[in-house]
């Protein structure tokens, strides 16, 4: 009993339990959307979400390569994840990773296709230029005190328009198809390794962006714990002012928190588009990857490693869309659930004030135990 | 240029409206980064009210229908804002993001389903199309035509700073906004004063949304949303620094910015110049990220906005 309470008690448990009713939750109410929209066939169109690629179990490999596929897709997303909750760390809200992930969409793309660049520098470009992204937000924060989710936003638009006017130039666009130019047949070069690919019934987007996103993961984790850097970024979000008093060069901190993560967002889409998985086509609305990847940042509990369940987990909702039968339902009404799954991330807090409510007259009584213990050793 | 005065107009209506919303909730406590979800949410209905009237229905009862579908619409969305982070205190960054991403998902599987049905599943698109709604509002002066848009927008501005500055509510509003405890020491009830501002917010984005659409186009695309005029009205409220005439002001100044992109085509000498379109949209961010730039330093935003009210803490 004792154990279990403090299972219960422990933060990274709750936040776990807390996600995941978030998810079931998000699951139950999109169940009664598609209820709502056609009743005779909302469970046939609910199982065919959560099927997803299990519909091909009867062929391994096939399987296997559109399970592939969700890894491939979920990666972009993962690594966006990270982008914000480095930042959200130091008590950055970086809404502007969207824009940071279409300016490395930018740098991947121009230099994979029009400079003839190798995949490494493809990556390198990336990296720059989210960071640069993420180094105008950092810095009207830090010299200017303008509210780093406004700054972002207002990015994300101008990233978006000058994307558009530099892979929209005949040299990266392929006028007639109005999208990029295939990378295989353009520059074999900019197309990252692959890896495992035949675990994955061949498919030939599984790159070394996976082991990558990992890495990243595990290289976020141990900088916020285990580093002080990470030490003061988790000061500086906990109290900026203590933060100031103890020393900490605040200014430096939110500039350098917010080139990090531009850059890990950068990176993301690079991991992405470098796989040749998807050619860019001009959009007039900003790339939604960045704004999913607060949710899975939040669904993950905030923690590097939950990010890349959660991730999973996202994208597998997201994709299931596509295996409805369009006759009686659209695709989105996979994005609005993961909508819904966001919107109750909100209600996490709640959920944990819940779990400590219900755990404390356990561990009250646990703890009056363990004084008479003490009280008898004496 | 008569173009130019009439995109301004239309937009400074918009932004106006909308500034004013994020303005109200934001002076209570709460930070309302979901104006532009609540945007989608009141076009998406004052819409498929234009649509669903009978094509005889007078222009009165056009008008009137589709603004209060659109308020209406806007102040329920606006509830999903406030029982989150009212009553169960969550993050309001967090929230704001997911009702702007739920309300562009809602809206594209709401008007594919709506179209569905209307048109016995030959149309899938999540395409409105309501020229007769936009043609009831219009109305001219002279060579310039305007639309009722503009006076709804000019009454609820007057309405809203009369609000602002010489009521007791709006006074017990602002207090929450800088200080709750205080507030509540003298009787305020925090908790209702916040639902006040974020359903007068719910209320102004609804009204925006569907002047957004209505005012200056006859279809809309429902699965762009509002394309970040909500983001773009929060600059404006920021710029304006919580004040509803300066808020006005603001507003103009970037809906002039805004117009240039969509008829600089019309204007020789800006269509002479070598510049691509796509520069122009990018004009009203950049200029309010400088605006912002030189203006934040001195901006003091309500104190206590998006913290939390919680009754116990001291």
């Amino acid at each position: 009993m004792k154990e279990k309470t403090s299972f219960m008690k422990r933060p990274g448990a709750q936040t776990f339990i807390a996600s995941v009713i978030c998810a079931l939750l998000g699951i139950v109410l999109g169940f009664f959307i598609l209820l709502a929209m056609n009743p005779a066939h909302a469970f046939e169109g609910m199982y065919d979400i959560l099927k997803n690629f299990f519909k091909y179990s009867n062929s391994s490999t096939t399987m296997m390569y559109y399970f592939g596929s969700t890894l491939v897709k979920s990666v972009p997303l993962i690594l966006c994840a990270e982008a914000i909750l480095f930042a959200y760390k130091a008590g950055l809200f970086n809404i502007g990773a969207a824009g940071q992930y279409t300016v490395g969409l930018m740098a991947s793309l121009y230099t994979a296709i029009a400079l003839g660049w190798n995949w490494f520098f493809c990556v390198l470009a990336a990296i720059a230029a989210g960071a640069l992204w993420g180094f105008f937000a950092g810095f009207l924060k830090s010299k200017f005190n303008v509210n780093e989710v406004i700054a972002g936003i207002m990015l994300n638009w101008i990233a978006l328009y000058l994307t558009n006017i530099v892979l929209g130039g005949e040299k990266v666009m392929n006028q007639s198809k109005s999208e990029t130019y295939n990378l295989l047949s353009v520059n074999k070069g900019a197309l990252l390794p692959e890896f495992l690919k035949e675990v994955f019934g061949n498919n030939q987007y599984m790159t070394i962006a996976i082991p990558i996103t990992i890495i990243v993961a595990l290289l976020i984790q141990f900088v916020l714990n285990k580093t002080t850097f990470g030490y003061e970024l988790k000061a500086t979000g906990h109290n900026k002012d203590a933060a100031k008093y103890a020393g900490m060069n605040a200014q430096r901190n939110i500039i350098l928190t917010l080139v990090i993560s531009g850059a890990i967002a950068g990176m993301a889409a690079s991991m992405y588009y470098l796989t040749g998985i998807e050619h860019y086509k001009i959009a007039s609305s900003v790339p939604g990857m960045g704004f999913n990847g607060i949710a899975v940042a939040f669904l993950g509990g905030l923690n590097p490693i939950g990010a890349i369940l959660a991730g999973f987990f996202v994208e597998y909702i997201t994709l299931g869309g596509q295996y409805l039968n369009t006759t009686y339902f659209n695709p989105q009404v996979a994005d609005l659930m993961v909508a819904i799954i966001i919107y109750l991330c909100g209600f996490v807090l709640f959920l944990k004030h819940v779990m400590n409510k219900v755990g404390k007259t356990k561990v009250v009584s646990a703890a009056t135990n363990a004084n008479a213990e003490e009280k008898e050793a004496k | 240029m008569l173009l130019l005065v009439q995109y301004t107009l239309i937009f400074s209506a918009v932004l106006i409206l909308v500034a004013l919303g994020g303005m109200f909730s934001e002076r209570s406590g709460i930070i309302n980064l979901g104006l532009e979800g609540i945007m989608v949410f009141g076009a998406m209905a004052g819409a498929m009210v234009m649509v669903l009237l009978p094509t005889d229905a007078s222009k009165v009862t056009v008008i009137v229908l589709s603004l209060i579908a659109a308020a209406v619409a806007g102040m329920i969305s606006s509830l999903l804002i406030a029982v989150a982070c009212i009553n169960f205190k969550a993050d309001q960054t967090l929230i704001g993001t997911a009702v702007n991403m739920l309300a562009t998902a809602a809206a594209t599987v709401i008007i594919k389903g709506f179209n569905t049905a209307r048109s016995n599943g030959s149309d899938f698109s999540a395409k409105l199309d309501y020229a007769r709604g936009h043609d009831a509002f219009m109305f001219s002066i002279g060579k310039l035509s305007l639309s009722w848009f503009i006076v709804v927008a000019i009454v609820l501005l007057i309405c809203a700073t009369v609000f602002f500055y010489k009521t007791k509510a709006a006074l017990r509003l602002r207090a929450c906004g800088e200080h709750p405890q205080a507030a509540d020491s003298v009787g305020i009830n925090v908790y209702a004063m916040r639902y006040m501002g974020v359903l007068m917010s719910g209320f102004l984005g609804g009204l925006g949304g569907i002047i957004y659409i209505a005012a200056a186009n006859s279809t809309w695309h429902f699965d762009y949303g509002v394309a970040g005029a909500g983001f773009l009205a929060l600059a404006v409220m920021i710029f304006g620094q919580w004040k509803p005439e300066r808020i006005a002001g603001a507003a103009v100044l970037f809906a002039v910015f805004r117009s240039l992109s969509n008829v600089y085509m019309g204007i020789d000498f800006l269509h002479a110049l070598p510049i691509s379109g796509t520069v122009y949209n990018m004009f009203p961010y950049i200029v309010s990220l400088i605006v912002l730039a030189l203006t934040s330093k001195n901006s003091r935003a309500p104190k206590a906005e998006g913290i939390p009210y919680d009754k116990g803490a001291r």
